[in-house]
């Protein structure tokens, strides 16, 4: 009998409605794989005591209507869970217990699903390795000392290892789908407006989405139709009609038309990525799709834009990390020196850096110069895919520049480490969903994923072609349990 | 110290120097609950019982805002005869203090909700016009408490996101008395319109006085100093004389005003500097990314 | 474009982060090379392009004058770090 860890979230929630599975059996089978996977330091903080006794509860009144009936998850650390600690990856937050609830955890709550314990990330969202969590770095389970890719570095990792059946993220620069890349797994990135930001811990508010990450394309489409909504309490939630996105899934992509931008064609890229690529453009045809060449002109400019209007959000959205209300407080002479001593131990060096890099943007004399700028070329950005759109329905390119790279070989140099968003920054800026699903393996093994963009709130359309393709690619992740012995 | 065309001006010798004020009047909506949340606006409740999370600033709480608040502000444009702007933005203000939560006030910049209007006065020798440069909303901070304890500030939250109106004048006004008459016909047309109370015992109403002298017949405006959060006309009256005089003083004797910006010491009725910060603050505003025009 | 140490300090005021000289240092010479790969911006001419506003097309939703909080002084307390049960507690500004 197949484990229960391995099933697929679709699988297992089937079950359970079939009453072939409870969710005491399921929950204690991620409990005990969750607890035997310490090395990989994927979990902040554990919620399992509470997780069975919820299930218990579930099991002696089960709802079988409800589409996560009794299923775990665990949820990376950035969102707001009610009573149970939220640290955002920081000392910081190390003691904040939230007395409120995030709308897109509530939303999986609702539907029947029980909170597994939350995951490892990034500082506040800013990294792409898991590098800069206070916690401590997390291992992918593709190998020893690799990196899981960040900032939802912990979800990608639990995900891949199946210590969680399926989990979300936040993505504001590609904090979704480049661990997705890296761990063999599939991570979407919602059209910017179709997921609530209430109740997570802010980084750059025009660019941070929250989204599903899952083994298939199938759960992801389940988990997105879950979390979505509209939300009143967040004024930058859109008030769409919404898809059931999983009952909705559909293979049949044929003469749909998916753009290949040749500015993706970075200098330098690896021969591997490159054929990746061209793979990719063969599936596609094999599903009867079209493939366009069109141009994005601005793309070389999407890193340097984002690395001036994410700090400069993140600088005004991290000053209410000041010692007085909650988290950690330094002790200071005057409130001038607690706030400076506060700020410069409970902040972790990225953070400070990129706090730095905002606050001089936004300052008298550079704002012009440089937010001003960014702002005029991130409408540059929008209107390239604006214009791409007219011709395609889809775009087609690699997720990541390279596979996961090894535990501190790139933490001394922040712009090797930024140029691991080189395909994912875009999109962001673009307001656009995004999905990475694993196509193929580098030489080493490592997988590699691909990424598909879409237009805005045509996230079945999205989820379609990644279905699609996802049959062809046959993808396997190859994960060996090596951190068990 | 007036001529007898009951102009104010301050004599010294045979030089006269002619006084230029502008006000930023601040002044509470009248509305149920906050600019950008749900909680109650009502005065002198026990402390921090009328702070909501996104009112305290917790992770992850975002600002949603209230269209009663954005009418009003509209109704009060109509009645300064000033000029609404269809398109506004909130941007957002940078600093930090103990009573500003998010570390940053939501207010507007370069895009105001009301732009140039003009307000009318009855004085004794006739009308006079005085303009306003606009109107913007924005949240009002809370209260830092220093004297109850020798070693702390204690922070009262209450009045933290409460809507304000920030009305600017053009430098026209040119004595404390038409100083007086302005506050208090801001005062009427808002009360008049229900858009706000003009308490000023409760601070629903309290201003910024900039202050500024120059030789009578000079058309070059001085250098103006700031006088902060004067909550009543009689103050007012008498940060302005004190004000005026400080700097012709400092005229007379050869000396330079420095542009800074100064409390009135209610105790001794003069003004003094406030604690000079190394650079003058630096708000880098930018739009608030949290909501859409 | 150099970023030296005493923007370095400004900065650091301005953002309320104390940093000692080494840590100084290194953020000068970080900056200054993050600096360097943002000026790429420059090659573009964006005179007559207006900076993006928002990136979904809606409008705003406004919310109505009603009052839904209930005192939640105990919560909001309670999480600070100094406070007694009615302020919160901060060392004082110098004057």
């Amino acid at each position: 009998m197949t484990e229960i860890t391995s099933l697929s979230l679709s699988n297992l929630v089937n079950k359970v409605k079939k009453k072939e599975l409870s969710s005491v059996e399921i929950t204690k089978s991620f409990v005990e794989r969750s607890e035997k996977s310490k090395k990989l330091n994927a979990y902040i903080t554990d919620n399992f005591e509470n997780a069975l006794n919820k299930a218990k509860q579930f099991d002696e009144n089960p709802n079988l209507d409800l589409k996560l009936p009794g299923i775990p998850i665990a949820v990376k650390d950035l969102f707001c869970t009610k009573d149970v600690k939220t640290t955002a990856g920081s000392k910081m937050l190390n003691n904040f217990i939230p007395p409120y609830e995030s709308t897109v955890t509530q939303n999986m709550w609702n539907e029947g699903a029980i909170l597994l314990g939350k995951l490892n990330c990034d500082e506040f969202a800013m990294g792409s390795s898991n590098e800069t969590s206070f916690f401590g770095n997390v291992q992918n389970p593709i190998d020893e000392n690799l990196v899981p890719g960040g900032s939802s570095g912990g979800s990608a990792s639990a995900l891949a290892a199946r210590l969680t059946p399926v989990t979300i993220g936040t993505d504001t620069g590609g904090s979704i789908r480049q661990p997705a890349s890296f761990t063999g797994t599939v991570g979407l990135k919602p059209t910017y407006g179709s997921c609530s930001r209430y109740g997570i811990v802010a980084f750059a508010s025009s660019l941070d989405q929250a989204g599903p990450m899952s083994q298939n394309v199938e759960d992801c489409a389940l988990l997105h139709e879950i979390i979505s909504s509209y939300d009143s309490k967040d004024s930058t939630s859109v008030d769409f009609k919404r898809n059931e996105y999983s009952k909705e899934l559909n293979k049949d992509i044929k003469g749909k038309k998916i753009g290949i931008p040749k500015e993706y064609r970075v200098d330098g890229m690896p021969d591997e990525i490159e054929d990746l690529w061209k793979k990719g453009v063969e599936y596609i045809k094999d599903c009867g799709a079209e493939i366009i060449d069109i141009s994005l002109p601005h793309t070389n400019y999407a890193l340097p834009t984002y690395y001036i209007v994410a700090p400069a959000e993140a600088s005004s959205n991290l000053a209410r990390y000041d010692g007085v209300k909650y988290g950690f407080r330094a002790e200071g002479k005057n409130l001038i020196d607690m706030y400076e001593k506060t700020r410069s131990e409970g902040f972790g060096s990225e953070v400070q850096r990129r706090i730095m890099i905002g606050t001089y943007v936004l300052s008298s004399g550079y704002y012009d110069a440089y937010y001003l700028k960014a702002q005029k070329v991130r409408n540059l950005i929008k209107s390239d895919f604006d214009e791409a759109y007219k011709k395609v329905d889809a775009i087609l390119t690699p997720s990541t520049p390279s596979s996961a790279f090894k535990i501190g070989e790139k933490t001394n140099d922040p712009i090797s480490m930024y140029l691991n968003d080189i395909f994912t920054v875009p999109v962001n800026l673009a307001g656009l969903p995004g999905i990475s699903i694993p196509a193929g393996h580098d030489k080493k093994g490592y997988p590699l994923g691909l990424q598909l963009i879409g237009k805005a709130f045509d996230e079945q359309n999205l989820l379609n072609i990644a279905y699609a393709m996802e049959e062809k690619i046959g993808f396997e992740n190859k994960i060996s349990d090596w951190w068990m012995k | 110290m007036s001529n007898t065309n009951s102009q104010y001006l301050i004599d010294r010798g045979d030089n006269q120097y002619e006084v230029v004020i502008g006000l930023e009047v601040h002044a509470q909506v009248t509305s149920n609950s906050k600019l950008f949340s749900s909680s109650p606006t009502k005065f002198g409740s026990e402390p921090n019982t009328q702070v909501s999370l996104v009112d305290a600033a917790f992770p992850g709480m975002l600002p949603v805002i209230n269209k009663f608040c954005v009418q009003q502000a509209i109704k009060t444009g109509i009645g300064l005869n000033a000029k609404i702007n269809k398109r506004s933005v909130f941007d957002r203000k940078n600093y930090f203090y103990a009573d500003l939560p998010q570390g940053y006030q939501i207010s507007q910049f370069k895009d105001p909700i009301v732009g140039e209007g003009k307000v009318i006065l009855d004085m004794p020798d006739g009308q006079k016009e005085v303009g306003i440069e606009r109107l913007h909303l924005e949240q009002d901070a809370g209260k830092s408490i220093h004297d109850l304890d020798p070693q702390n500030t204690f922070v009262d939250l209450n009045r933290s996101g409460v809507a304000l109106m920030e009305i600017v004048s053009k430098p026209d006004l040119r004595s404390p008395d038409e100083v007086s008459a302005y506050i208090k016909k801001l005062r009427s047309i808002m009360r008049y319109l229900g858009t706000c109370d003009g308490n000023m015992q409760e601070g629903s109403l309290r201003a910024d006085v900039n202050v500024s002298v120059r030789p009578i017949k000079s058309k070059e405006y001085g250098t103006r100093c700031e006088i902060k959060n004067v909550n009543s006309i009689k103050f007012m009256q008498m940060a302005i004389e004190y004000e005026a005089n400080r700097q012709v003083d400092l005229i007379e004797e050869g000396k330079s005003i420095d542009q800074e910006t100064r409390l009135f010491d209610t105790k001794k009725n003069e003004t003094r500097s406030m604690r000079s910060k190394e650079d003058a603050h630096d708000y880098r505003y930018f739009p608030d990314p949290d909501y859409y025009l | 474009m150099s970023i030296d140490l005493k923007t370095i300090k400004h900065i650091s005021k301005l953002s309320r982060i104390s940093v000692d000289e080494e840590r100084a240092d290194k953020l000068a010479k970080d900056l200054s090379s993050i600096f360097e790969f943002i000026e790429k911006l420059n090659e573009l001419k964006t005179d007559n392009v207006e900076p993006l506003t928002s990136v979904a097309e809606t409008t705003l939703k406004l919310r109505s004058d009603e009052i839904k909080s209930d005192n939640i002084r105990d919560q909001i307390i309670k999480n600070s770090p100094d406070s007694n049960e009615d302020y919160f507690v901060v060392p004082k500004v110098i004057e």
